[in-house]
């Protein structure tokens, strides 16, 4: 399973993202899991929110740029080793990261993994018996 | 099938309409002699009389004018008749310091509605149309000269003028409006918020627009005519010379034709004022010979572009003038590269990019450097800032190729290049030399 993940651009300079979090306060949406890229002059926030289809109304109607994109997200045991059997896994399974992130559910750690292909690392995990998470456990977690 | 306001002199053969220049030329040399002493001391100082101009051919001979005489002369200096046959002035913004101000008389502004009628017409428009009018009203040409036009081949007109994007859209919609003439960016500002309220091209009633008094891309065309449903287009003119309507484009869309019965036009070299063989290209001078108030001989418009003399499908035989490269005062030297912001313009579309843009020109320890702001678009805009980058590079490299020298690309969020809706501020210049 995978989740919907929403991607804005940022221009680089003082105030930008406090606009959007403020934005997205006033619409009571919730951040769930959050990671900024930068560049030089521009950023990319990337974001799991409660409400996928009301972030991005609400986004374009205040003239963001956004893009939705799929994104794996998988529990990871807080011990010693935990990751690194994950990757393992991955590694086997040829699977590409091209970026990940972390964050701290109700229940545990959990870590987004955006791959280069995520049908083929859907039916992988499927293979392994890997769980990710569905956008209705997200709401549990 | 083509139609025309005033076919017998848009299609006269290139011998009646030579005759007709120089049968009105030489009343007109006498006229600005007689009324304009200004010019008659120009004349006077090269040890010229008007008996000197033989016909067209002896033009080159006549001393230039320029927007500086048009200031030093301010504001009566080149009027050619008495207040009581004035009935109107017309005005245009300098770069700096006093606005030029141009007069008619009604017979002059006859002249000019007419003008803007022919172009009315070769833009395929006609009495069944319902033509707003979004240029500005008042002191700027591009209002009152259309709406003239538009009342000549007897359009509904709406009187719109510029500003107010919301109501000109309940306009545009509700009174089911066919013609638009506004500048090229109003346009495709226009063309963007209906784009936004959810309006597709089928259900835009707008069929023809007319866009001038700035220079605009072919791409920018397309842009317009995609996102309004719409065939553009261009119509040129100038205050000093009458207004909109000097020339126009005709259904070719290649070219504007210039109302030679009206304008004679010479290209030059814009360095030295030399006459430049037709078809060069070279700045454009005109010489207005039908106007009575403010009778501008050899007027440089700055303007640099070439003509065209071959012979156009749409039956007209008056010399088109090409797309304008730009005014000549638009264009800026980069590291000693001459650079007109409508070549950036076109890289932008050509590159999937809106044509909002800036460009920013500075000098950092003696060198020029040229920064080029441009809004992100949704079709642009990727997760990965890999491809991001690599698609400003691509961009910069396209600036490159066309211009030779290297632009700094900055993306920026969009709605954030300040929009005009009169003429775009496409350019800053910083750099103090």
């Amino acid at each position: 399973m995978s989740v919907k993940q929403i991607s804005v651009f940022l221009e680089n300079k003082p105030g930008t993202l406090k606009k959007l979090t403020g934005l997205l306060t006033d619409n009571n949406i919730n951040i769930r899991a959050l990671s900024v890229v930068d560049t030089k002059d521009f950023g990319i926030v990337r974001m799991l929110v409660d409400d996928v289809y009301a972030t991005t109304s609400v986004l374009s109607d205040n003239h963001f740029i956004a893009s939705l994109n799929s994104v794996l997200v998988v529990a990871i045991p807080d011990e010693v080793g935990g990751l690194d059997k994950l990757l393992t896994n991955f590694e086997q399974a040829e699977i590409n990261i091209e970026y990940m992130y972390a964050f701290a559910g109700k229940k545990g750690a959990y870590m987004i993994f955006r791959v280069g292909d995520t049908k083929k690392a859907e039916a992988a995990f499927a293979r392994l018996g890997l769980a990710s998470l569905s956008s209705e456990d997200m709401a549990e977690v | 099938m083509e139609r025309y306001y005033q076919q017998e002199i848009e299609c006269a053969s290139r011998e009646t309409i030579k005759a007709l220049q120089e049968e009105k030329l030489q009343r007109q040399i006498r006229h600005v002699w007689e009324n304009v002493p200004y010019y008659r001391k120009k004349l006077e100082a090269k040890g010229l009389r008007p008996e000197d101009i033989k016909s067209s051919a002896d033009l080159y001979k006549l001393p230039f004018l320029s927007k500086a005489d048009l200031r030093e002369a301010y504001p009566y200096g080149l009027l050619a008749k008495p207040l009581k046959d004035c009935v109107r002035i017309q005005s245009t913004s300098g770069t700096t310091g006093k606005r030029v101000v141009a007069f008619y008389t009604q017979k002059d502004i006859d002249m000019w509605e007419e003008c803007c009628a022919r172009a009315i017409v070769a833009a395929g428009g006609s009495n069944e149309d319902v033509c707003q009018v979004s240029y500005g009203y008042g002191l700027f040409t591009g209002g009152p000269g259309l709406n003239g036009g538009s009342h000549k081949v007897g359009c509904l007109t709406i009187p719109a003028s510029s500003g107010n994007t919301e109501r000109q859209i309940m306009f545009i919609m509700d009174l089911k409006a066919t013609i638009l003439c506004c500048t090229p960016s109003y346009a495709a500002y226009l063309g963007e918020s209906m784009k936004e309220m959810g309006y597709k091209p089928e259900d835009i009633p707008l069929k023809i627009g007319i866009f001038g008094a700035e220079a605009w891309s072919e791409e920018m065309r397309r842009d317009i005519e995609a996102t309004l449903g719409i065939k553009a287009y261009d119509i040129y003119g100038l205050t000093e010379i009458s207004g909109p309507g000097v020339s126009f484009e005709c259904s070719a869309q290649n070219g504007m034709h210039i109302n030679e019965d009206h304008f004679l036009v010479e290209t030059i070299d814009p360095k030295t004022g030399e006459v430049l063989p037709e078809g060069s290209q070279g700045e454009l001078v005109f010489t207005a010979l039908d106007k009575e108030a403010f009778p501008l001989l050899r007027y440089r418009t700055r303007d640099i572009c070439t003509l065209n003399r071959e012979p156009c499908s749409c039956g007209r035989t008056h010399v088109r003038m090409m797309k304008l490269k730009g005014r000549s005062d638009d264009m800026m030297v980069i590291r000693g590269v001459n650079v007109f912001p409508s070549q950036i313009e076109t890289v932008l579309l050509n590159h999937g990019y809106a044509a909002n843009y800036q460009i920013i020109v500075d000098r950092v320890n003696n060198t020029d450097t040229l920064d080029v702001k441009v809004e992100m678009t949704p079709q642009m805009f990727t997760d990965n800032v890999g491809e991001i980058d690599e698609r400003r590079k691509e961009l910069a490299d396209g600036i490159k190729s066309i211009l030779g020298i290297r632009a700094k690309v900055s993306l920026v969020a969009p709605k954030t290049i300040e929009r005009s809706e009169g003429k775009a501020v496409r350019v800053i210049d910083k750099r103090k030399i």
